[in-house]
């Protein structure tokens, strides 16, 4: 069809169906370059993941009273902050050496209802959470009623020479289930 | 000027938009109850000139936000005033949110045509509520912290995408810089970006709708100016006034002895910079998140569905509920469904808020006598059911009375506990003001730094970790009629003042053989208790003061500077008794006196001064101290890092820095339960040096050590975990 046949109204029927898609498209490919690159950045912290932890040293074997009773303790471990690598405390550990035992238990100091810091009561022996009131066992066991949905969470401890080592992570509070953060 | 508008106006139309603008119909007359709005968006404007300029100083990293704030506060005119009047006039923002909401729910102006704006309103309601989160972040405090951590983490139950929310929010796994660099990007970009778009629809609907009025209207139309803008002026001074008022810190007059003067001291305040090591259990959301966060502890015992219940669903419900507001209001009774729901939604709101403020505070009005019947109970049985239907023969009565009386005094002491955390909170943020205000001003490492090698924090907390469980530390006088069950019990010397002239006195005085001293341990028994016994009580108590004096003055205490200066002479005369060999140097070595003496009984050349308390600490079997009398005290060089025994030495000796002015002396205090110093951790990286630790201390010879008679004490403490006692020789007796 030649552009001479063309009746006015088909004529800008058609450029505008042109001009129009071609504004979406040219208008659409503006927006888009500069979001999918703010939001390839925005989402990187989903593609990083954590490295497995290692074990630091925390203390010694002999700092640990005998008699049972959890002592707290920093952890202080490698730590990459975007574009910091530093040595520093990264969190804290209780360490409890059961009567007899020749290895010492860890648990962490995060709560897992919702990550406050565990704290010691000494007089009740129990481990009490300041925030929302969990309260757990000196082995880490829920005592209940507490809103805490899991014990305290355990950590893989071994002891070499005098030192003791804990293998520090950090995981996803507010669930049943133990799953290290990523 | 006039040729000038009407060029304006011809270009721009400005003189109708103004008249369109001020001279709006308002039927019925200007009303107080039209304020609200008008004094959010006053807020709204106080927050962008002041968050504008707060942004010029701040700077997101986790080594320099607590740093840059702290700036703020402390080294720029006026910035207390800037930074408080940004605080508070966001906390007046949430409450002028709630009072326009009941406005706009009571007067029915959520109901066709203004359904859209009211659903826009809820909107900026959320917005203001993002603004407020993550403004509280910011400082990296350790409030912002905490609270941050329990809010992101919550996130992380949001099914399927959570720990991806929480992850993108945070900037990774790990709070740090980018959580802050996200924060703040919320905070200062996204947020009110966000907040002035849906503030220009929610005002453009509110033009094209108009005021919502009550029919009929019982007074004459007027105009939005003048009327209508005065009483919305007046409402803002008001506004404004409240919150200058509150950057005054009113609250705190009555413990303070009134107002201090304008300054640092008052405005927004600022905690101890964020530490993921240091216990904080002071945690608590804002004031007006206080209801989610009592909330949460009503799901005891529901698992992770509860708190999905607690921190997602019911508040999605909530917020849905009042989305549907418009919907619901179409029934015949829907308006008075939605008012009553707004009042019961907003008195659960104050009753949560109020149950968390009282929960906490509870221990402030309560008496410690009103619990003194069931502590001992409570110690004894705890939750121990056997033991329970023991003790009460299985009444089941008496039983439940307990648990009544129980759960009371546990209440109670949790309160307690947060009091306490709170003010030693106040005390570290202090500590790290004047760190950070001290002429060496903030290394680059941050302000965290300062805390964590100051020897007047991490000191009671290395001593309550390592030294307690023998130590006592304790200010006691020597006349007291009776001594605190901590000395009692301590099985070595209270180190309160230790090598001070107080302490010494005491050391040589019948005390030796006491709790207070070695009364505990095997030197009871010793050669020195018997010469402090039998003869240095027939010394003529001039001539022990003098050795007291020259003794302690082998400290260099700081705190004693002067004292020493004043009392040189004396010091002198001390110094010849001691270095007399038919009284100290008998035994001892004292500078180039009784050099034979090595190994026999503690060198007193030096004694309490920082190298001399270093070398104790770190291997108390060297021969400068107890190669063989050595009670039970461990090597502390085997355990722990040279720098965290510094700071325990300086931490007895008193010796950090005070701001000029400052009181030096019991600024702190040891408790039994502090928790370990990240300096203890040190300890833990740094590879003990038991080599080191045996080696002579360094820099042992003070000044003027001039060795002189008279006998002092076998005076070094013998400091070890009880439960270290089994494994460390006790070789006991002096």
């Amino acid at each position: 069809m030649s552009y001479e046949s063309q009746t006015p109204d088909q004529t800008s029927d058609r450029r505008g169906f042109f001009a129009a898609a071609s504004a979406i498209v040219i208008g659409g490919f503006l927006a888009i370059v500069p979001t999918a690159a703010a939001l390839a950045v925005f989402l990187n912290p989903l593609r990083k993941r954590a490295g497995e932890a290692k074990f630091v040293r925390v203390t010694t074997l002999d700092a640990l009273p005998t008699d049972g009773t959890p002592r707290e303790f920093p952890v202080i471990a490698n730590r990459v902050d975007a574009w910091n690598r530093s040595r520093e405390p990264v969190g804290a550990v209780y360490l409890r050496l059961p009567q007899g035992a020749d290895k010492p238990d860890c648990l962490s100091a995060t709560c897992p209802h919702a990550g406050c810091f565990v704290a010691f009561d000494g007089p009740s022996d129990e481990f009490k959470c300041p925030c929302h009131n969990s309260a757990f066992a000196v082995d880490g066991a829920i005592i209940p009623p507490s809103p805490s949905p899991r014990p305290m969470d355990s950590l893989a401890c071994k002891v070499e020479g005098n030192d003791v080592l804990v293998k520090f992570e950090d995981f996803y509070t507010g669930r049943s289930d133990k799953v290290v953060k990523q | 000027m006039n040729a000038l508008v009407n060029w304006l106006d011809s270009r721009t139309g400005i003189r109708s938009l103004i008249h369109e603008a001020l001279y709006e119909r308002i039927p019925g007359g200007s009303r107080w109850r039209y304020v609200w709005g008008s004094t959010l968006v006053f807020a709204f404007f106080t927050q962008v000139i002041t968050g504008i300029v707060l942004w010029m100083y701040y700077s997101p990293s986790t080594q320099t936000a607590w740093e840059s704030v702290y700036y703020i506060q402390h080294e720029t005119a006026g910035g207390w005033l800037l930074r408080g009047v940004h605080h508070f006039m966001a906390q007046a923002m949430v409450v002028l949110l709630a009072l326009h909401l009941m406005q706009v729910v009571i007067d029915g102006a959520y109901r066709a045509p203004r359904e859209v704006n009211f659903w826009l309103g809820l909107i900026l309601m959320q917005i203001v509520l993002g603004l407020s989160l993550t403004g509280y972040l910011l400082p990296w405090d350790q409030k912002g912290y905490w609270a941050t951590r329990v809010a992101t983490n919550l996130l992380s139950v949001v099914p399927g995408v959570g720990p991806s929310l929480q992850s993108l929010v945070v900037g990774g796994a790990e709070y740090g810089h980018h959580t802050l660099t996200r924060f703040f990007a919320l905070h200062a970009g996204v947020l009110p970006g966000a907040l002035i778009f849906f503030l220009v629809l929610h005002v453009a609907l509110f033009r094209r709708h108009g005021i919502c009025y009550r029919l009929p209207p019982k007074f004459a139309d007027t105009s939005f100016w003048p009327d209508q803008v005065l009483k919305d002026a007046v409402a803002c001074l008001a506004v404004l006034i409240v919150v200058l008022v509150m950057c005054l810190r009113p609250a705190e007059w009555f413990s303070s002895g009134g107002m201090p003067p304008l300054g640092p001291e008052l405005g927004a305040e600022l905690s101890a910079p964020a530490d993921p090591a240091n216990q904080y259990s002071a945690a608590r959301p804002e004031w007006y998140f206080l209801f989610l966060f009592q909330f949460l502890k009503f799901f005891e015992g529901g698992g992770e569905y509860g708190e999905l219940m607690g921190a997602v669903v019911v508040p999605s419900l909530v917020m849905l509920l009042l989305f549907l507001m418009p919907i619901l209001g179409r029934w015949n009774l829907g308006h008075r469904f939605n008012i009553g729901m707004l009042m019961i939604l907003l008195g659960g709101v104050l009753y949560l808020t109020v149950d968390a403020y009282y929960e906490d505070h509870q221990a402030a009005w309560a008496s410690a006598e009103d619990y003194e019947e069931i502590k001992p109970l409570v110690e004894e049985l705890g939750s121990d059911e056997e033991k329970i239907q023991a003790h009460f023969d299985g009444d089941a009565g008496k039983i439940e009375q307990y648990r009544r009386q129980r759960e009371a005094y546990q209440r109670y002491r949790k309160s307690q506990e947060y009091l306490r955390s709170v003010e030693k909170a106040e005390q570290e943020a202090q500590r790290a003001i004047d760190l950070a205000s001290a002429p060496a001003g903030i290394p680059t490492s941050g302000a965290i730094t300062l805390l964590r090698n100051d020897p007047k924090t991490q000191g009671p907390k290395l001593f309550g970790t390592h030294c307690a469980s023998c130590h006592s530390y304790e200010e006691v006088a020597l006349d007291a009629e009776s001594l605190p069950p901590a000395v009692e019990d301590a099985t070595a010397p209270n180190l309160h003042g230790f090598a001070s002239r107080a302490w010494l006195s005491g050391l040589l005085s019948e005390h030796f053989t006491g709790p207070l001293y070695f009364g505990n341990t095997a030197h009871a028994e010793g050669e020195m208790a018997g010469f402090v016994v039998d003869t240095l009580s027939e010394w003529k108590p001039a001539d022990v003061e003098k050795v007291v004096m020259a003794l302690s003055a082998e400290a260099q205490l700081p705190t004693q500077q002067q004292a020493d200066a004043d009392d040189a002479e004396q010091i002198e005369a001390g110094r010849a008794l001691i270095a007399n060999e038919e009284n100290c140097a008998m035994c001892h070595k004292f500078g180039d006196a009784g050099d034979y003496n090595l190994g026999v009984a503690p060198d007193l050349t030096g004694y309490g001064s920082r190298a001399w308390l270093i070398g104790m600490i770190s291997n108390p079997n060297h021969q400068r101290f107890y190669p063989d009398t050595n009670d039970r005290m461990p090597a502390f060089g085997e355990r722990l890092s040279p720098h965290a025994i510094e700071m325990i030495a300086d931490w007895l000796r008193g010796e950090w820095y005070e701001p000029s002015g400052a009181e030096r002396a019991d600024t702190d205090t040891f408790e039994a339960d502090d928790e370990a110093s990240p300096a203890e951790a040190d300890a833990a990286e740094d590879s003990p040096a038991a080599g080191d630790a045996d080696s002579e201390p360094a820099d042992s010879e003070p000044a003027d050590s001039e060795p002189a008679d008279s006998e002092p004490a076998d005076s070094e403490p013998t400091g070890a975990d009880a439960e270290d006692s089994e494994s460390e020789d006790s070789d006991a007796s002096s």
